[in-house]
């Protein structure tokens, strides 16, 4: 287990790496003059030529990328200019906020996806399973942005039992409660799609499971059906599911860009967004490496416990 | 090969052919999906009004009109109203809509294209190939997506198209690993590894192995995806990076509606609401395809089968009284598979009884019914589409099919266990061994885990496993199949039972194992005087372990008695023609010959014996009436008009 683990992390450096070299071609891929950029279009070609000095921009893209990475490894995510503070500092502070967002969303979808799922399965054909069914439809059907403000116009603007937007109240919150309240909206919204999606495959993969020939055997063993049911097939269908809820945690981190756009959630996706617009490459670079690895990270997991539940798997 | 017949009729070439006629068209199957034809002609209606914008009497999207701005729904001249620069709603909602689901349709066709190739390649050579596009295909989906598909359009600039490149780039790598992981799974089945010690070129079995396997997944996926990529372009024209002005797409539309929503709400609830029709009848429409593109789901196979098979019957049995220490006795026992309009009579009326400590052969071709009568049992035919419709089996003397589901419960792998066959298959592969004997025992006993695993310990020992210590913390795949097999046997004795019914336990291992298992099943038998129901297809077998054989054909039994007198003295031409396809040690200028033709569908048995079209001595008297089974004395009986009297072999 240790060495599968072990193994797994090794083979995650190659991937990391690979991820910053995507990261940074494709933005040095856009077009126009970073230093431009950030002096203006009145600069003195003096100015600009000094800046470009001092940000490396007038040495080759191999050492560009060599300095970036190597500055990276030490911490050093360089300084955004257009908010004059470290990127580190920045993308940490909103990570944090997009974690406990995206986390929150995750945790919704896996546990509904797959009580939905199972429940749809076992209830197969049944007015459940075909409410279900189509909750699920339109669930994955629906517009996560359109269903935050739809969410955020009845219960924050007219019903107000809910903060509109933002993630403490600016008077007198910061607690957890105040947290809470503000966490309700967007992380639902946003784990929407995945439960249906998580859904969907469970009682697929259950209805597929259940007709296997070992479920037979454990019904001929004289298991009661629950045992079958949640033990047996549960168990089997699980192991499939599993990758899926890895996967998904990658849609819920970028599903986050839309729905901290449309509540104001100070998180790392909305930054990027306005980074993109301020062109401020070095906080794009940074946040998207950074989100990008804890990705990784989020599918090794996925795949460890894979591995946990299924001996079939090897390394 | 039994395995098959018991999930229906299914291994019958016959009444395949025979179902496919009966069964509906792919497109009445999807006319009869109420919501996906919903989906359908909602979807269609779009197209057309799609297809047909330029030439509706519309006025210009783009035409502002700053003294009717932000009016609302149903206002004079503007259905939907108009948004803050006074161009008409509905106008834009039309154009935009046609916008929206080109560039939705175009991104998923282009990533269903590069990312089946690379997903199947993958999956399929497995090894080096593998790990190289994988690790590739690893790198892109390492970026969360939205991510990966802001950060490509953040460099190749905003605008409609670059979001199209970015959604289908994104979206290559899902279809792939998507893809990949079915491969995979196919990659290592048993009719691959066939195809492949066949010969057949790789380029070859990817075309005609691989790819039929795969293609409803490629279907399924870029039908539910292309909904996805009309969301994920108008998320990006939401964020101000796909379809920039004046040119609008839904997505756009609905980003600059957001900005005064609580103004006019309309603005935004309009596009909004427009893209989840248009996803959702896409995903109606999708699963509709995908239901009908999935062939189990045809058979209705894919239904979940029932705890115990469905019991309907017309009738009780004959009421025939058996011998006093009858453990199992089975009266006139009828099954059928309903499918659709046809129903398959895969047991058509058997009787037999197994005594005490007797062991009682089952024999026939596959097909003939064997296993669906063991299965039939217990009630563990999958139901749908099996149901028992007649007749009784008396267990220990209380009838089986009038017992509660608790009740049967208790007696399965209680008093009467199964032995299955392939139990690579019939195992759990999740769970290690001494845990399912453990769950066994303790389904029946209320025993601690630890003293059940002890007892699962002792168990893999009586039959003859190495080390059963270590070997109960094995899972199934790490197994011999002659060990999995004695794992099966083991797990059949867990509970002393009375009655092991064993279904074709020895079929899938080769011969030396096979004569291990054999003695296995007879010392234990000895030992603890349990009865032995024993199905098979070899005569060879049945010589070896049992007391009494049936012959079944076609659902019913054809002859019955002593292991003597079936094998030496055969009455029924079917059971001689049987004895005669086994080889014999000794006898290399004997002829084995197989018998011509294939036994009658049993959704269309012919009237009289329905060995008649196959049988040499067949007359017209054959094929009149019900043949009944007549007794020939001192046990034997055969289904037969002209039994072969003393026929010697």
């Amino acid at each position: 287990m240790h060495v599968y683990i072990l193994r797994r992390l090794i083979l995650m450096i190659p991937v990391l790496l690979g991820l910053t070299v995507i990261v940074f071609l494709i933005m040095s891929l856009i077009p126009g003059d970073p230093a431009l950029a950030i002096l203006g279009s009145y600069a003195t070609p003096e100015n600009v030529a000094k800046l470009r000095a001092d940000l490396g921009l007038d040495k080759s893209m191999v050492e560009q990328y060599w300095i970036w990475l190597t500055n990276m490894v030490q911490g050093d995510f360089g300084r955004s200019y257009s908010l004059n503070r470290p990127v580190l500092d920045e993308i940490l502070e909103r990570f944090g906020a997009t974690l406990i967002l995206a986390g929150t969303a995750l945790v919704l979808c896996t546990i509904f996806g797959l009580l939905t799922g199972v429940v749809s399965a076992v209830r197969q054909y049944g007015w459940a399973d075909k409410t279900l069914t189509f909750a699920v439809l339109i669930g994955i059907s629906i517009p996560s942005f359109w269903l935050g403000l739809l969410l955020m116009m009845f219960f924050a603007v007219e019903l107000r039992w809910l903060p509109v937007s933002g993630m403490y109240a600016i008077y007198g919150g910061g607690d957890l409660p105040d947290l809470i309240r503000h966490l309700i909206l967007p992380s639902v919204t946003l784990a929407v799609v995945a439960t249906g999606i998580i859904a969907r495959l469970t009682r697929s993969n259950m209805l597929e499971v259940l007709r296997q020939d070992f479920i037979r055997t454990a019904r001929a063993k004289g298991l009661d059906e629950n045992r079958v049911i949640y033990r047996h097939a549960f168990k089997a269908a699980l192991v499939n599911v599993i990758p899926v809820i890895g996967v998904q945690a990658g849609f819920v981190l970028g599903g986050a860009v839309y729905i901290e756009t449309v509540f104001q959630w100070p998180g790392i996706g909305r930054m990027l967004v306005n980074a993109i617009s301020t062109r401020d490459i070095l906080l794009v670079q940074g946040g998207v490496v950074l989100v990008a690895g804890s990705y990784v990270l989020f599918n090794l997991f996925a795949d460890v416990i894979q591995h946990l539940l299924d001996p079939r798997v090897k390394a | 090969m039994t395995s098959t017949a018991v999930t229906g009729p299914n291994s019958n070439p016959h009444t395949n052919a025979k179902k496919r006629s009966a069964r509906p068209s792919a497109f009445k199957l999807l006319a009869r999906n109420q919501l996906a034809l919903m989906g359908a002609v909602i979807l269609a209606l779009v197209v057309l009004i799609v297809i047909i914008t330029p030439i509706l009497p519309l006025p210009d999207p783009d035409a502002t009109d700053p003294a009717q701005r932000l009016l609302r729904p149903l206002a004079d001249g503007h259905f939907l109203g108009t948004d803050h620069l006074g161009r008409d709603l509905l106008s834009r909602l039309i154009w935009g809509t046609r916008v929206s689901l080109a560039v939705g349709i175009s991104a998923s066709l282009v990533a269903a294209l590069f990312g089946s190739v690379i997903g199947i390649v993958s999956g399929y050579f497995g090894g080096r190939t593998d790990n190289i596009m994988m690790r590739g295909i690893d790198m892109l989906m390492a970026f969360p997506y939205i991510l990966l598909a802001l950060a490509i359009v953040a460099a190749l600039g905003p605008g409609l198209m670059n979001a199209l490149y970015a959604i289908a780039v994104v979206n290559i790598p899902f279809f792939a690993r998507n893809i990949r992981g079915v491969t995979v799974g196919i990659a290592h089945r048993e009719f691959v590894d066939a195809a492949k010690l066949s010969g057949k070129g790789h380029i070859r079995i990817i075309l005609t192995e691989i790819l039929p396997n795969v293609m409803p997944v490629i279907v399924i996926t870029i039908s539910t995806t292309v909904g996805w990529m009309i969301l994920e372009t108008a998320g990006l024209s939401f964020l101000g990076l796909g379809a920039q002005p004046p040119q609008a797409d839904l997505g756009s539309m609905l980003g600059e509606g957001r900005k005064l929503i609580t103004t006019a709400m309309h603005l935004s609830a309009i596009p909004g609401a427009m893209i989840f029709v248009l996803v959702m009848s896409i995903n109606l429409l999708g699963d509709g395809i995908r239901d009908v593109l999935d062939p189990r789901l045809k058979s209705g196979a894919l239904a979940r089968p029932a705890p115990l098979t469905r019991i309907d019957r017309t009738d009780e049995g004959a009421g025939t009284t058996y011998p006093d220490d009858t453990v199992l006795a089975v009266d006139e026992l009828r099954t059928e598979f309903v499918l659709g309009d046809d129903s398959y009579k895969a047991v058509g009326g058997v009787s037999f009884h197994v005594g005490k400590n007797e062991c009682v052969g089952l024999v026939g071709e596959s097909g003939s019914g064997k296993s669906v009568t063991a299965l039939s049992l217990l009630g563990l035919v999958a139901s749908p589409p099996g149901t028992i419709v007649g007749g009784r089996v008396m267990f220990d003397g209380k009838d089986v099919y009038g017992m509660s589901e608790d009740d049967v419960r208790d007696i399965r792998g209680g008093k009467a266990a199964y032995v299955f066959q392939d139990p690579l298959s019939t195992l759990h592969p999740l769970f290690s061994i001494g845990d399912q004997l453990v769950e066994a025992i303790r389904a029946h006993n209320a025993v601690s885990y630890k003293d059940a695993w002890a007892k699962a310990v002792e168990l893999l020992g009586m039959v003859r496993i190495p080390n059963p210590q270590s070997r109960a913390d094995n899972y199934p795949h790490q197994l011999s199949g002659g060990m999995r097999q004695r794992v099966g046997i083991a797990m059949a004795l867990a509970n002393e039972p009375r009655l092991i019914i064993a279904d074709e336990p020895t079929t899938a291992l080769d011969v030396t194992v096979q004569a291990q298992i054999l003695k296995l099943m007879n010392n234990l038998r000895n030992d603890h005087g349990t009865s032995v129901l024993f199905i098979t297809h070899d005569f060879g077998v049945v010589s070896e372990i049992c007391d009494r054989v049936a012959v079944m054909y076609a659902g019913r039994i054809v002859e019955m008695g002593t292991t003597e007198q079936v094998l030496h003295h055969p009455a029924h031409p079917y059971t001689k023609r049987l004895i005669d396809c086994v080889p014999r040690l000794g006898e290399p200028d004997r002829r084995t010959s197989a018998i011509p033709g294939l036994p009658p569908a049993v959704n269309n048995l012919p009237a009289g014996c329905a060995f008649a079209d196959r049988c040499d001595r067949v007359e017209e008297a054959c094929r009149v009436g019900s043949i009944a089974f007549d007794d020939l004395g001192n046990g034997h009986g055969v289904r037969c008009i002209k039994p072969m009297e003393g026929a010697d072999v």
